[in-house]
């Protein structure tokens, strides 16, 4: 198993301790998989009786939300328009990468959705997200059950090679959801490039995706700090209760093939940091296209 | 599948891992010697296991391993439920204890060359950015918030201090995750007995269990074959806890607030209802654990998860009506001195629960050696290869005898006709001659002798 790329984790003694013993192992195998396969064939299938996987996603909370909640907003409310679908793997792990805006964002949602509507070889995809809503009763648990996983690098790398399944990630994080009205459509700072080098260990292409729609749909007017200490969320934003009906353009875009970049391509910052832009850049430049082109925010 | 393993040494044998993993070792025809040591009784029946009790003093561990060349140790003391024992001991249990098996197993005079140490999932910690699948070579993300948890941390540091000093000696460590089962006693356990599961409000964790019998199986897995290194053991299949709650037919009764959990937990051990701390944090985020390097390293694990659920289900329901047909077990040292050592002592004492089952290849053997028998004549004593056996050319039988030790003769012997056992008697006379083997059959038949003769 590669380690987590980076661990805001501060590693005390007991690092050494794990290390100290495995020594036998990580001299013979570098620390990573010998072969691609190597720990894959142990994986554990899902026995037929359960209906809620390992990660905790329920098939039928989720089959429920879908039929009901995502069916409406799909279709008639954010009447989604999707293009590039063809660029989503079919087969084999791939991660996406998105552009996030709005406070509740249902952008996520509509991705997934528009992959079960529009592609010919559907699959579910598995939805990154802050650590915060763990921690949050209630609405962690129904999050977890639809899909929802916490962003931990270890945990996309094991979707992405172990299970390969596909993953949505929001390089912009929390900076992404907190953008004001007035910054809609410019990219906050892509992280550390944290995502990049997941893909590039488990060998998986990403894909990037450009959404239009989210930003007026649940925009932010103002953030209130007062609340926060009290709620131990991440921010309380002033934005409208339910999202607005905006119009949704989602595209794919051609996908970065990182099995193709080299031996290691995780251990060299700067290819890790100028893809990491040039993801970035692509995805601005979609953007503005596509908001330049769009006659109106609620009609498209 | 070779097991250099003769003589072992087990700690904490009270505890039902230790007792029970005694149980299976003591089977092995191969293992020469099994000792115990525990500061409190066994509370399993063990046929030749021998129990030493001894605090966690330093000095007298060492003498026993030296004493009787131990060249296995398993190290299963860990306490890391505060159901088994109070903080303050664990803390002495865990720490003190452990540094003194090291001291034991440590240094170039000692015969020890294997150290298994059951070490449990606790080790990683249990918060809310936490990864969903720990593996193995993850170190601990945040630093440890409770005793156990200190206690744990510190134990395997100096297991991973001694493995770096002793080269030679295979050190495991396996991080076991909760245990489930229809006997062991565990604080998840109890709270999972009762009518209606405590739950924390608004939080649906994940669950991964492992079955008791794969604890012990992992364990003897491990001293059977060299497994150096740090190992996960947890069954597959990760539940959330409203399946749990499902699976055992249970309804889940949120009783716990989402803020202000430990102070309700406080107020509830008053009213008797015991939730530990770490219980409490996995109540909230739940854990799961990547087993597959034990996996890769060949050990299938008997149950998964739910399954293992389903058997704990089946055995609450019967636990009602079975209660009152069965005793609990008492260690009574003088009864269990005298059944192994002393003289007088004819033959395996009959236990009643749990009688003693010769390897299946060891009974085939001495089938062989009957039928040989018998193919040759009622009062013949067959010379050997030439003469004995339906087909000379092939591998007789009787060459298979002469590897079972003059135990095991002895021990499935007296399950014979004596008819049989006469000529049993005249072939191993005429053959190897055993004092003792013979001495055993006079005995044997002696005895049949004269229960035929007064009845």
């Amino acid at each position: 198993m590669a380690d987590p790329p980076e661990q805001d984790a501060t590693p005390d003694e007991p690092a050494a301790a794990g290390q100290t013993v495995e020594l036998a192992l990580s001299e013979q195998r570098g620390g990573l998989p010998a072969a691609p396969g190597d720990l894959r064939e142990f994986l554990p299938g899902l026995e037929p009786e359960r209906h809620v996987t390992d990660w905790g996603r329920s098939e039928r909370v989720e089959g429920l939300v879908d039929r009901t909640l995502y069916e409406f907003l799909y279709h008639y409310w954010f009447r989604v328009e999707v293009e590039g679908i063809e660029n989503v793997p079919a087969r084999g792990g791939a991660l996406l990468v998105a552009n996030h805006a709005g406070a509740l964002p249902p952008d996520g949602a509509m991705i997934a959705k528009a992959i079960r509507e529009e592609h010919p070889h559907p699959r579910p995809i598995h939805l990154t997200m802050d650590h915060s809503f763990k921690g949050l009763p209630g609405v962690g648990m129904v999050v977890t059950k639809i899909g929802g996983v916490p962003a931990h690098p270890a945990n996309v790398h094991r979707l992405l090679f172990d299970e390969q399944a596909l993953v949505l990630v929001f390089p912009e994080g929390r900076t992404g959801t907190e953008k004001p009205v007035r910054d809609r459509y410019r990219l906050r700072r892509f992280g550390r490039g944290g995502f990049l080098e997941t893909a590039m260990r488990a060998r998986a292409p990403i894909v990037p995706v450009a959404v239009v729609g989210a930003e007026e749909a649940q925009p932010v007017f103002a953030r209130l700090n007062l609340l926060r200490r009290l709620t131990r969320l991440p921010y309380v934003p002033v934005t409208p209760p339910l999202p607005l009906p905006a119009k949704f353009r989602i595209r794919f875009l051609e996908p970065v093939w990182t099995a193709e970049l080299g031996d290691a391509p995780w251990e060299e910052e700067g290819l890790v940091q100028t893809l990491g832009q040039d993801i970035r850049a692509l995805i601005q430049e979609n953007l503005l296209e596509m908001v330049a082109a769009r006659r109106s925010v609620w009609l498209g | 599948m070779t097991m250099d393993s003769r003589r072992i040494l087990i700690t904490g044998l009270s505890s039902y891992w230790g007792g029970r993993l005694a149980q299976v070792l003591e089977r092995e025809p191969g293992v020469e010697a099994i000792v115990g040591v525990d500061s409190s009784d066994p509370k399993h029946e063990l046929e030749r296991t021998e129990f030493v009790r001894v605090d966690t003093q330093h000095g007298l561990i060492r003498r026993i391993v030296n004493a009787a060349a131990i060249d296995t140790v398993i190290d299963t003391r860990l306490v890391v439920d505060p159901l088994t024992e109070p903080l303050k001991r664990a803390h002495e249990i865990n720490v003190i204890g452990t540094m003194n098996i090291l001291a034991a197993c440590s240094g170039s005079d000692s015969p020890v060359r294997k150290l298994v140490f059951k070490s449990s999932a606790d080790y990683y910690g249990c918060e809310q950015d936490d990864p969903a699948f720990f593996t193995e070579d993850m170190a601990r993300p945040h630093p440890a918030r409770t005793a156990i948890e200190r206690d744990i941390v510190e134990a395997e540091e100096a297991v991973a201090a001694l493995a770096a000093r002793n080269r030679d000696t295979t050190v495991t460590v396996l991080r076991v995750a909760n245990g489930i089962g229809g006997e062991v006693r565990t604080s998840h356990l109890a709270l999972l007995s009762l009518p209606v599961i405590p739950s924390i409000l608004g939080f649906d964790p994940r669950y991964q269990f492992i079955h008791e019998d794969d604890v012990v199986g992992v364990l003897e897995y491990c001293v059977r074959h060299d497994l150096p290194g740090i190992y996960n053991a947890a069954a597959d299949g990760v539940l959330a806890l409203s399946e749990v709650v499902s699976l055992l037919g249970k309804p889940s009764l949120p009783l716990l607030p989402p803020w202000g959990t430990g102070f309700t937990a406080a107020q509830l051990r008053r009213l008797g209802l015991r939730i530990p701390l770490e219980m409490l944090r996995q109540l909230r985020f739940g854990r799961g654990l990547d087993n597959r390097r034990l996996k890769a390293a060949g050990y299938s694990y008997r149950y998964t998860t739910r399954e293992a659920v389903l058997k704990l289900r089946a055995q609450q329901r019967l636990r009602p009506l079975l209660r009152s047909g069965v005793e609990d077990y008492h260690y009574e040292r003088e009864v269990e001195e005298f059944l192994r050592w002393s003289p007088s002592v004819q033959s395996a004492p009959d236990r009643g629960r749990r009688p003693w089952r010769p390897a299946a290849d060891r009974v085939a053997h001495l089938e062989g050696t009957l039928a040989a028998l018998r193919h040759a004549g009622a009062d013949a004593i067959p010379d050997g290869v030439a003469t004995a056996g339906p087909d000379p050319g092939t591998r007789s039988p009787l060459t298979s005898y002469d590897d079972l030790s003059a135990d095991e003769v002895i021990e499935i012997a007296s399950s014979l006709e004596p008819a049989a056992l006469a000529q049993l008697r005249r072939y191993e006379a005429a053959h190897r001659s055993r004092a003792e083997v013979l001495a055993a059959f006079d005995r044997n038949l002696a005895r049949r002798r004269q229960s035929g003769a007064t009845q």
